[in-house]
Formats: C-alpha cells, structure tokens, sequence
C-alpha cells in the first residue's frame, strides 16, 4: 500500500490508524485520546467560524444594517450604537470570541443578520430534512455498492472490468447533473415522482438517489480493490471446499473483509454528502440546510454561514467516532485481547 | 491503491487490463479540449454570442448542432468558446489547491515539533469541513466573481492534498534510502533536497491533473448555485446556471454543459490516472 496512490485523503486516514492495542487500558487510553483530539477539532471549527464573521470587510453594524435593506444606506451613530449592543460588538474582539464560545457551549450559534433570529432556530427547524436525506442517501449508497461490487467482483477481466469502469463513471458524476438528469427523466416526463421534493418518503427518492449513486462508486472503487483481493485469500478457497455456494462465500466471508475501507470512507461522506446535499436540495427545490445556506451566501448572513459550518463539522466529528467504533466491531484483529 | 503486491493469479489479467484504449480516448479529449481553449475560432467559427432571435430554443439538430438558448445563440459555439475561461478556472484553483496544500502539509510533515503538531491540527479541522462548504463560506466572504470561485474551490479543495502530502512526505522520510543517506552522514538539508522534496513533489503532477478535473466540477457547482461566474459568459458553469431557468422547455441548454463537465472530469481522472501509474512504474 503506498499512500501515493490513494488520490482518497480519507482513506489515508484509515489506513494510517495506530496499530492495535494490547491491552482494555490502551483501549480506554486510545478512545480517550480520539475524544480529545475530536473536542479540539471542535474549537477550530468555531475559531474559523468566528474568524470568518470578524473577517468580514467593513464595520459591520453597517454590514447588519445593510444585509437587513438589501442596499447601503447610511445610519445614524444612535442606530449603529443598537445594533452593536444587540449582537455585542461595543466590545474588543477577544471578548467577543469568548462569548461565542460560551454562546455554543449553550448550543447558541449566533443571531442572524437578516432574519433577527437566532440562528439555530433557524437551521433547527431545517436540519431535521437535511439529515433524513443523507442518512438516506448513504444507506442506498451501501446498498447499490454492495450489489454491483458483490455482482462484478473478480468475474473475469470483461466483467470487473466493466464493474470498474461503471464505479469510475458515477464517481465522477456532478449532484447537478445527475439530479437534473433523474428529475427531467423520472418526475417530468414518466411522472413517477413528484417533481418538488417535499416531506414524503416518495419525493426522497430521486433526491437520496442522487446523492447515492456518486457515492455508491466512489466506495465501490475502494471496496472493489479489497474485494478481489480477499477473493484470492486462503479462507476463501477453504469455505469453497466445505461446499459453500458462490455468493454465500461473497456475502458472508469476502464482504467482511472488503467492507473496512468503505466504512472508514462513511465517516467521511458524511461530510461530504453535505456538500451534494446543498446543490441536490436546490434541484429538487427541497427543504433543508442546503437552501438556508445558499440564501445567507447570497445575502452575506455570516452567522447563518457559520453556523451550518460548525454544525457539519460537529456532525462529520460524531460520525468519524462512530465510524471508528463500527471498525473495531467488524475488524476483531483491532480487538483488545 | 495498489494491488499488485500480492495475487499470484493476477498477470494474465493485468496484460489484459493494461490495454490503454482509455488513454487513448483520453488523449483524444485532451487535445480537443486544449484546441477549443486555444484556437476557439477553428473548432467553431460562429461568434458564440451572436443572436438569432427568429430560432430561440431551437432543439439539437442540423442548424444547431447543440441546439440554441433563449435568444437564440448556438450552444456548441458556446461550449467550445467557454473551454478557455472553465480551463482557466480549473487550472487556477489546482495551483492555489495545491501551493496551498504543499505549505501546509510541508510544514506538518518537516517542521520542529510544536510548529507540525499545530499545523497538523489546523489541517485536520479545515478537513473536518466540506469543500464546497468551505468553498461557499468564502464565496460569503469575497462576493462572487471569477477569481474568487478559483480561490474558493481550491482552498475548499487543499485540506485534503495537504494530507495527503503529509503522508506522502513521512513515508519517503522513513524509507530505506533515506535511512542509508542518514547513515552515510548526508547534511539534512541535502537529504531534503536530493531524496524528500524530488519524491513527494513528483506524484503530484499526477494529482494535478486528477485536481483540475475535479476543480471544475466544484466550480460549475458554485455557478449551478448562482454563486459562480456571472451568466453573460461563456464559461461552462455560467451555461449550466443561465439553461436552468428553461430546464423545463429546452433541456439540453443544462444537460449538455453538464455532459461536457463529466466528460472533462473523467478525461483529467483517467490522465492522471494513468500517470499516476507509470510514475510507480518508475518508482521500482
């Protein structure tokens, strides 16, 4: 394995891990350590978080005031002096920061500039959406992978083949592209599916698709490597001699074996399922994270900015804890003995 | 990834494997795309923004080879006129991506202790965002024009390469060959110089290709949001945002451009691909 070659950062990550622990103290030590090095991720996040909304050029109760008129105006000191006590700006910077920080230890993400309301009511009343669609999303995605992979596998150069080519393709395929596609196909010409995605399981389906199908290829291009390697493995040639079926084999033993990369790439497409989610929510005209995000974008809403930015960082830290607690259940090697 | 450690059965397969129709093809595409970014004027030469308001929304056919938009402009002189500025775009977010991922993931992987485990910490809570998130808190940031769409996506795109690079630097660090010039008493710097730099560099030639391709499909991302390069463009992701509004009517004003992105990606993946692979060729 040379990391050269994995083009994949978050395989790296997987493959680079410690070597396992000997021992249940080394165990605790090692999940302690991977709980400090989350909480510290953590505050970088909101440090950038709140580095970007100082960042911001001007002064910005100006900024509030025009982002609220949608133009530049100009404003009376009186007027600048409320706003700046209202979101506590009168104060040096250093203040300011601290305050955010203990604003989020509280779960509070700031006020919006536009809408003059905190921000996590704002996404709370989105992010319920959002989460349904990739958890969705990357459940399909295993799903379809774990079909074509265990279908294509190690069948002959023209089979593999084509299952390798077809994992490169949809890897390769734009949200956009593949959303528009699915929606001008499915919901606009046949009708099967309601071209606004809203609410019901059924308007999530080409949505989750969307998003399933990139991804589906793109752990398939790691998983598949796996695969036929452990297709050559001892164990499997073992199980075959005790009469088991071919897809009994690929199912129960291959798989297995093959699954770890996939797993460890999962913690990371959570993330990165997010970056599909905005553009597949703004295809399919969906409620969710995605469309507030592009709307404080557009308007320059900082806080609403940051706080879905601390938000999936927050997620995409959760996830990788569980990812690596997942690895240790599937991989007994990792086991304390 | 690599498999051709292990797998005695494997050669047959490899041979077979190994016939570089994709290249080909690939090769093809390139000098298409390089010509159109170039020589635009050979490939199509209509000029890409002139009216023909009596065949608006003309579907594909003899007259419009793609077909026309709504006030009546040819989109394939358009797409062959919007090479040069998606190009530009692509190009100038890998260099930022990757000058930006060199210093960060150089610094993890060579400096003094406090300074790497910072920069290492940085890397890691940059890569705990979503590119296009991080693309967009920028676009937030800047306000949306061109140069900001190739900073926004290659500074989206960086965390990733730095760590990459990291690893890449760290692995030829404790190679046998670095080992032997330590013992043979080489100064630090010649060992940087002579054996680290030369092989955590040379792969990214490789890597820059698989970037450009990658760089664009994030940038027409942006553009599809309405946060990319205004529509008067010609630029591909401008295409993509002006053809949603008639997605409806006249389908191939989004599905095309969108086509000629995909076509440019898996034309930079299978280069770099392959380059990839002779590099570790060479490498043994």
């Amino acid at each position: 394995m040379t990391l050269t070659s994995s083009t994949d950062p978050a395989l790296d990550a997987g493959l680079t891990q410690a070597p396992p622990s000997r021992s249940a103290g080394r165990t605790a030590r090692r999940v302690l350590a991977r709980v400090a090095g989350a909480v510290v991720v953590l505050w970088g996040a909101a440090t950038v978080a709140f580095l970007a909304q100082v960042a911001l050029p001007g002064d910005r109760a100006t900024i509030i005031f025009n982002t609220r008129a949608g133009q530049p105006i100009e404003r009376t000191a009186e007027e600048l002096a409320a706003v700046n006590a209202q979101y506590g700006l009168q104060h040096p910077v250093l203040v300011q920061y601290l305050d955010y920080l203990r604003g989020l230890l509280h779960g509070d993400l700031g006020r919006s500039y536009q809408q003059y309301r905190p921000v996590t009511q704002i996404l709370g009343e989105q992010v319920g959406s959002t989460i349904v669609l990739t958890l969705t999303a990357i459940a399909l995605a295993w799903v379809v992978m774990v079909v074509w992979v265990t279908l294509t596998a190690g069948r002959g150069p023209r089979t593999s083949g084509l299952g390798a080519a077809l994992d490169t393709v949809t890897a390769a395929l734009p949200h956009y592209w593949l959303g528009i596609l699915l929606l001008l196909l499915f919901a606009q010409r046949l009708g099967w599916f309601p071209v606004i995605s809203d609410g019901g399981p059924v308007g999530l389906v080409l949505p989750a698709l969307t998003l399933a199908v990139p991804l589906a290829g793109f752990m398939g291009q790691a998983t598949r490597t796996e695969f036929e390697r452990a297709l050559e493995q001892p164990f499997v040639v073992s199980a075959r001699m005790r009469g088991q079926g071919d897809l009994g084999v690929r199912l129960r033993h291959v798989l297995r074996h093959s699954a770890l990369p996939a797993v460890t790439l999962s913690g990371w497409a959570l993330g990165a399922t997010i970056s599909g989610v905005v553009v597949v929510e703004s295809v399919f005209t969906r409620r969710g994270i995605g469309s507030v995000l592009v709307t404080a974008v557009n308007s320059q809403d900082l806080p609403i900015v940051t706080g879905v930015v601390v938000l999936v960082a927050a997620l995409y830290v959760v996830a990788n804890l569980v990812v690596d607690l997942v690895h240790h259940l599937l991989d007994p090697r990792l086991k304390a003995s | 990834m690599t498999t051709t450690t292990s797998a005695p059965a494997l050669p047959r397969f490899r041979t077979r494997a190994a016939r570089p129709w994709g290249l080909h093809v690939a090769l093809l595409l390139t000098a298409w795309f390089a010509v159109s970014a170039l020589w635009p004027g050979l490939l199509a030469p209509g000029d890409p923004l002139e009216l023909h308001l009596d065949s608006a929304l003309a579907a594909p056919g003899p007259h419009h080879l793609l077909g026309t938009d709504e006030a009546g402009r040819d989109l394939y002189s358009r797409i062959v006129h919007g090479t040069a500025p998606a190009l530009a775009i692509g190009f100038g977010a890998s260099l930022v991506s990757l000058a930006l991922a060199l210093l960060l993931g150089g610094l993890a992987a060579l400096a003094a202790r406090p300074v790497a485990s910072v920069v290492d910490r940085v890397v890691e809570v940059l890569f705990s965002f979503p590119s296009l998130l991080l693309a967009l808190l920028l676009v937030a940031l800047l306000g949306q024009s061109a140069l900001t769409e190739a900073v926004a996506v290659g500074v989206g795109t960086a965390p990733g390469y730095a760590r990459m690079i990291r690893g890449q630097i760290l692995a030829t660090k404790s190679s046998p060959y670095v080992e032997a010039a330590v013992t043979l008493g080489h100064s630090r710097t010649r060992i940087l110089r002579q054996h680290v730099l030369p092989n955590a560099v040379r792969p990214l030639v490789a890597v820059f290709a698989l970037s450009v391709g990658q760089s664009i499909v994030w940038a027409s991302s942006l553009s599809f949001l309405g946060l990319g390069v205004a529509p008067p463009s010609s630029e591909w992701g401008a295409l993509l945002d002006a053809g949603r509004l008639y997605l409806t009517h006249a389908w191939w004003l989004t599905i095309v451009p969108g086509l000629v992105i995909v076509v440019l990606a898996l034309t930079a993946t299978t280069l770099g691909k392959h380059l990839q692979a002779s590099l570790e060729r060479n490498d043994r």
